[in-house]
């Protein structure tokens, strides 16, 4: 076994061998490097061939027409082009956006950028397992809403909002509906017929593609139209301007097949070991589990020990590579706000620690893991004033503390 | 992000943890910061009749360079008297610890607190 292990498959993931094989293919001038927008020559159309076929691929896993399938520079660029793209082109039906409080930066910025050139958004709260509740919802639609954007995976907590319920509630009302599914694709099954989704963002290196592709579904019946935010020579349709990068396309491709092929096998093994990692821990005193455990990918552990500051239980435990929700290190001090939406103190969001498991992660990993938290919880418990007050008796909110 | 040796060695071993007896007429604590910035520091000392720290303990919850503070001002103050003790500024606990900017409120936080034990020993006076 090597260290540091890594528990961190939602910041990334390793590209799987079979799909970096695939991606060297397209690089060097014995391999297909031609610019898929030749349509004067071989080269250019044995690109194009495999870019018809990845694209292919990455609509097969989620069940849609390889036509309504845009490829970006990741999901970061897909939320920007659904959101802005759908507010400039329908603007004049409305200016109100509706998401929600623990969405992902690049949905949140989007909005906050609309804000600024005078559109409306609502943000939801949700409960306090993460999951958003779907009177509060509807509540929260008008007349002018034109948007709804709501991730289906969280990346902190892993839980797993109903977007088939919410997509009946925004169809009825004819507002469109974008879905953020970068965590979520390949590890819980997306069926876009079944589905009232217009828009969905996808990225390649949550699941073992490489970075800086990713991809919007931009569906066809009922036709959704956007306004291109990169323009060009009308690539995609017109609405993602830029050169195909034909190996970064295939090796999204490559991981798409691949995480429809094993994805039931992969989620059943990974889910094995969650429950492993839990049970090693959840015995320990003052511990709590951030978000729904039900309605939740198995590949995400969010767990909060109570007065450990999450930093330095890191720092602990170096051997393991995980994220934590508390951000000393940036310059805001603000713990996670994802776990203050849910309602979690400051304190237990500053105590959090994400572990997220994947397709390498094994039995020995996760059994070295436990073993290391249970060792070091009591030394930084017995370095800790706030455990002392707490074993004392004394009530933490009680206290005025003098912020700093 | 990369920590100093010597945050690790505080760190990993870490000097002078504990508590004192708060209620004492000798001992001073100071408690500073707040659970809601992810650090709350707690320091302790025993100071002589002639004004002179005899001892000093502390608890820390926070990050490893908050920890490595706290843990290196006990081994300052130690021996010193009060006021020299009160002099001490936050810029030499980051120099020695060679904390990065983000953390350097880890050494104020520090400061704070020799100070508000400083406070409250001369208050029981």
């Amino acid at each position: 076994m090597k260290t540091p292990i890594y528990f961190d498959y939602s910041a990334t993931t390793p590209v799987d061998k079979r799909v970096a094989e695939k991606m060297c293919d397209c690089l060097t001038e014995d391999g297909n490097f031609g610019n898929p927008a030749s349509s004067s020559h071989e080269f250019g159309w044995k690109a194009e061939e495999a870019i018809d076929q990845a694209r292919k691929d990455v609509a097969n896993l989620i069940n849609a027409n390889p036509k309504e399938i845009v490829f970006t520079s990741g999901a970061t660029e897909s939320d920007n082009l659904a959101i802005k793209g759908i507010a400039h082109f329908y603007h004049k039906k409305g200016k109100h956006i509706v998401t929600c409080k623990t969405e992902h930066k690049a949905v949140l910025d989007s909005c906050r950028q609309l804000e600024r050139e005078g559109y409306e958004v609502t943000y939801l709260d949700t409960k306090d397992d993460g999951l958003i509740d779907l009177e509060v919802l509807k509540a929260a639609l008008r007349d002018d809403t034109i948007l709804v954007s709501i991730m289906h995976v969280n990346n902190e907590i892993g839980v797993i909002q109903d977007i088939k319920a919410i997509g009946e509630i925004t169809r009825e009302r004819k507002i469109m509906f974008h879905v953020d599914a970068a965590q979520s694709a390949g590890k819980v099954p997306i069926d876009m017929d079944e589905l009232k989704v217009d828009l969905m963002s996808f990225s390649a290196h949550k699941i073992y593609g490489p970075k800086g592709i990713g991809a919007l579904y931009v569906g066809r019946k009922p036709r959704v139209r956007l306004e291109a935010q990169m323009h060009g020579g009308g690539h995609e349709r017109g609405m993602r301007s830029g050169t195909l990068a034909t190996h970064q396309i295939v090796g999204m491709g490559e991981a798409f097949r691949l995480a429809k092929e094993e994805m039931a096998a992969d989620n059943e093994r990974i889910r094995m070991l969650r429950d492993r990692l839990l049970k090693g821990l959840e015995h320990i005193e003052e511990t709590y589990v951030n978000g729904d455990l039900e309605q939740r990918i198995p590949h995400n552990l969010n767990i909060s020990f109570n007065f450990v500051e999450g930093e330095s239980l890191i720092m602990a435990l170096k051997e393991l590579a995980v994220s934590s929700g508390s951000a000393c290190t940036s310059a805001s001090l603000e713990p996670s706000y994802v776990l203050r939406a849910l309602g979690r103190n400051d304190e237990l969001a500053h105590s959090s620690i994400r572990f997220s498991l994947g397709r390498y992660t094994t039995e020995e990993e996760i059994d070295f893991a436990i073993a290391k938290i249970n060792d070091n919880i009591g030394k930084l418990r017995e370095l800790s004033p706030l455990w002392e007050m707490f074993k004392d008796g004394i009530d933490l909110d009680a206290i005025e503390w003098a912020a700093h | 992000m990369a920590y100093s040796e010597k945050v690790i060695d505080h760190y990993e071993n870490p000097r002078n943890v504990g508590s004192m007896d708060k209620d004492e007429a000798n001992i001073g604590t100071g408690m500073v910061g707040a659970p809601a910035c992810g650090d709350v520091m707690r320091l302790q000392i025993q100071v002589s009749d002639d004004g002179v720290i005899e001892d000093a303990k502390f608890k820390t919850y926070g990050c490893g360079s908050a920890i490595a503070s706290s843990s290196l001002l006990t081994e300052w103050v130690k021996g010193k008297t009060l006021d020299q003790a009160g002099e001490i500024k936050n810029t030499e606990i980051a120099a020695e610890l060679e904390l990065p900017p983000v953390k350097i409120h880890c050494s104020v936080l520090a400061e704070d607190a020799i100070k508000a034990a400083i406070d409250d020993y001369k208050s029981k006076k």
